[in-house]
């Protein structure tokens, strides 16, 4: 068992030993996007006694709404999706081998010699490679193309499986001093801050949380869930990589490490898919400066979160995103700190905490 | 209206913070609107008329944003490295200067170039002449524009943003020079194009049109040695835009802009346009759709700091869309 880890600050939440077995039940779940059944069986049992309305739409998604109890409430939606990359079958060949695909973004040079588990069931099945013995040189210098590997299941077991079924990688979920391993921590960080900030929600705002499906795919549940909640303004909680190794190719200063660890919260100030509205930015940085938050702007460029869908919804939404820092994501295994994710959940309290309808009463600039 | 052009140009609005250009456009339409306001996403919305029972509502969309850099990372040495907003094309880059919102300057700087070889936006720094990251006065997430004075050169008029300057500048003319329209038109001065129209499809959303177009600049195929296949000319009038590859403009609407550059004796060209998107797919898709077009002005050298339009183009499409806005709008 994990020490409970301090935090400080004005907020009452923290994260404990129950933060950490809930996070590990939902790392562990598989919810391949298109198929979150075992993650929103989980948000489901978790945020019953707290949330005043739940609703799970036609996409898969969960939408769950906390009222406020002060006058002119901004209606603020949370979206985490609860979808990760992985697998998925595609035809059976002799002995129990099964080709597959992925779903997501996935390196397939990180594919040969893991472990996955398959369908609801979890079944166990190895996705194979030629053992060295029988390599040439020259074939191991060639990434092994996916439609070349299989996923041995054995007999007994692959009975059991068919086209279509999901899997993913078997990592199991492990605390270790302040680091945490782990798949799916993209975004199961975020579905697990927004179970907790259903449980405490500022009493200034409506909390409008999405736990979406397929955004691992293109952001599909967040845009049929924000036309759904049509909130006033919407923050996207994810996961971000790390990658803050000392160096970066022949340069002697790491200039594209996207975020760092320890480093605190990612907050967002341009990606692929969204230029997030200033006035939430400055929101952000403003309450971790007074909170005493760490916090570090995740390097404007690439990748995409649901704000991407959600803030061009409708007659427009002012967006944001905020992820917790982590290394090796979209692999078997993520490495992230548990004081990154406290962090997070501490700034995204503290921030909620201070909207009033004065944020956005003006003209966007920036 | 080149005083205008020129003040439009000059103000830096990169993707996303259009604010100041947004300012320049509110002065510049004064009280000639009966409506503006801002919508979310910042796009300006200037509503001219009300809908009457001959009429229509139409939106007209011209971005205001342009294309930009973002600083990524403050080095030791305080150069800054950065990431593009918008299509930037690294060759146009080099030595290239640049004003930061807050009108720090920069210039565009890279190690050595390579003959034959093409820089990559990583090889390229900004130096701002910071001698080291603590005197620095740039921060991470600070943006810039390409920064160079509008030149007239008579007939033909040159800057780092006539995409889609122009056409705001011609918006503003339109809505001004509109006098007795049946419609009720939007003018939407819509932000964050170059990154995907996303301006441009709150816009839409928020004015529900029954009908409406875009007015963009287009490529030019009348350079030495340009060889894609391309009909459009500079000074050979407003281009009416068939299709780009974004969206297909509704036939329709292609006809009845012929039809009425023809009865005014107004020069036009047909514009197929096989890559480059503009608003009018925002336009066409928005709810359960609408029939969509887009006019648009040849420009050479595009997402360069130094893109070149013809004034007789710009006038005449002025000409063109106050005459299209006049009347009753019948498609068939």
């Amino acid at each position: 068992m994990t020490e409970r880890m301090e935090v400080t600050g004005k907020t009452p939440l923290e994260i404990g030993e129950k933060q950490i077995a809930l996070l590990e039940k939902l790392c562990n779940a598989t919810a391949v996007s298109g198929d979150e059944y075992e993650v929103r069986q989980i948000v489901l049992e978790e945020i019953k006694p707290f949330a005043d309305e739940i609703e799970v739409d036609a996409l898969g998604n969960v939408l769950a709404k906390k009222f406020g109890s002060g006058e002119n409430r901004v209606r603020v939606m949370l979206a985490s999706h609860m979808d990760e990359i992985g697998f998925m079958i595609v035809k059976k060949h002799d002995d129990n081998l099964f080709q597959f695909e992925r779903v997501g973004g996935i390196d397939e040079r990180q594919l040969p010699g893991k472990a996955v588990l398959v369908g609801r069931d979890h079944l166990p099945g190895v996705i194979g490679a030629k053992p060295i013995h029988m390599t040439t040189a020259d074939e191991r210098k060639n990434k092994i193309p996916v439609d070349a590997l299989r996923i041995d299941l054995g007999p007994e077991i692959g009975e059991k499986v068919k086209p279509g079924d999901r899997a993913t990688f078997a990592t199991r979920f492990k605390v270790f001093g302040p680091s945490i391993q782990a798949k799916a921590l993209d975004d199961r960080f975020g579905v697990a801050m927004l179970i907790e900030l259903l449980k405490h929600t500022p009493a200034n705002i409506d909390l409008l949380a999405a736990f979406t499906v397929q955004e691992e795919v293109g952001l599909r549940g967040a845009r049929v869930a924000a036309y759904r909640l049509d909130p006033d303004m919407a923050i996207a909680v994810d996961s971000t990589p790390a990658y803050d190794l000392p160096h970066w190719d022949d340069e002697d200063e790491n200039v594209q490490y996207n975020t760092r660890l320890d480093a605190g919260p990612a907050i967002y100030i341009m990606d692929r898919a969204t230029i997030p509205d200033r006035r939430l930015v400055r929101l952000l940085t403003q309450t971790a400066e007074e909170e005493e938050i760490p916090y570090q702007y995740r390097q404007p460029g690439g990748g995409g979160t649901d704000a991407g869908v959600i803030h061009k919804t409708r007659a427009g939404i002012p967006s944001v995103s905020v992820s917790v820092p982590s290394r090796y994501a979209h692999s078997a295994i993520g490495l992230a700190r548990i004081d990154d994710w406290a962090n997070t959940l501490r700034l995204l309290h503290a921030a909620l905490g201070r909207v009033t309808p004065d944020l956005l009463s003006g003209e966007r600039r920036g | 209206m080149k005083s205008l052009i020129k003040q439009l140009v000059e103000t830096p609005g990169p993707s996303g913070f259009e604010h100041e250009i947004r300012d320049v456009i509110r002065d510049a339409i004064g009280d000639a609107a009966d409506e503006i306001r801002v919508d979310a996403l910042g796009s300006l919305i200037a509503r001219k008329g009300t809908k009457t029972e001959a009429g229509l509502r139409v939106m007209i969309s011209a971005h205001i944003d342009e294309i930009g850099l973002m600083v990524t990372h403050v080095d030791d040495n305080g150069f800054l490295r950065f990431t593009n907003i918008g299509g930037i094309n690294p060759l146009t880059c080099y030595g290239g200067r640049v004003l930061f919102m807050d009108g720090t300057r920069g210039v565009i700087g890279m190690d050595s170039i390579e003959s034959g070889k093409t820089p990559k936006l990583r090889d390229l720094f900004i130096d701002v002449g910071a001698t080291s990251k603590e005197d620095c006065p740039v921060n991470v997430g600070d943006v810039c524009g390409f920064e160079r004075p509008f030149l007239d050169l008579g007939k033909r008029m040159v800057a780092k943003s006539m995409d889609d300057r122009i056409a705001a500048a011609i918006a503003v003319e339109v809505l001004k020079q509109l006098e007795n329209t049946p419609h009720e038109v939007h003018f939407v001065f819509s932000t964050q194009e170059e990154v995907g129209l996303r301006g441009a499809t709150t816009a839409a959303y928020g004015v529900d049109p029954d009908l409406g177009f875009a007015i963009d600049v287009t490529r030019s195929g009348d350079t030495p040695r340009f060889s894609p296949k391309m009909a459009t000319a500079l000074g050979d009038g407003p281009a009416i835009k068939v299709r780009d590859s974004s969206f297909i403009a509704d036939p329709r609407l292609v006809d009845w802009m012929i039809k009425a550059a023809e009865k005014s004796n107004i020069p036009y060209q047909l514009e197929v346009l096989e890559a480059g998107g503009t608003d009018g797919r925002a336009i066409q898709l928005t709810r359960a759709g609408a029939p969509a077009g887009c006019v648009s002005i040849a420009c050479r050298y595009i997402h360069s700091p130094s893109e070149m339009v013809d004034s007789d183009d710009v006038e005449n499409a002025v000409k063109l869309l106050v005459k299209l806005l006049s009347e009753p709008i019948v498609l068939d």
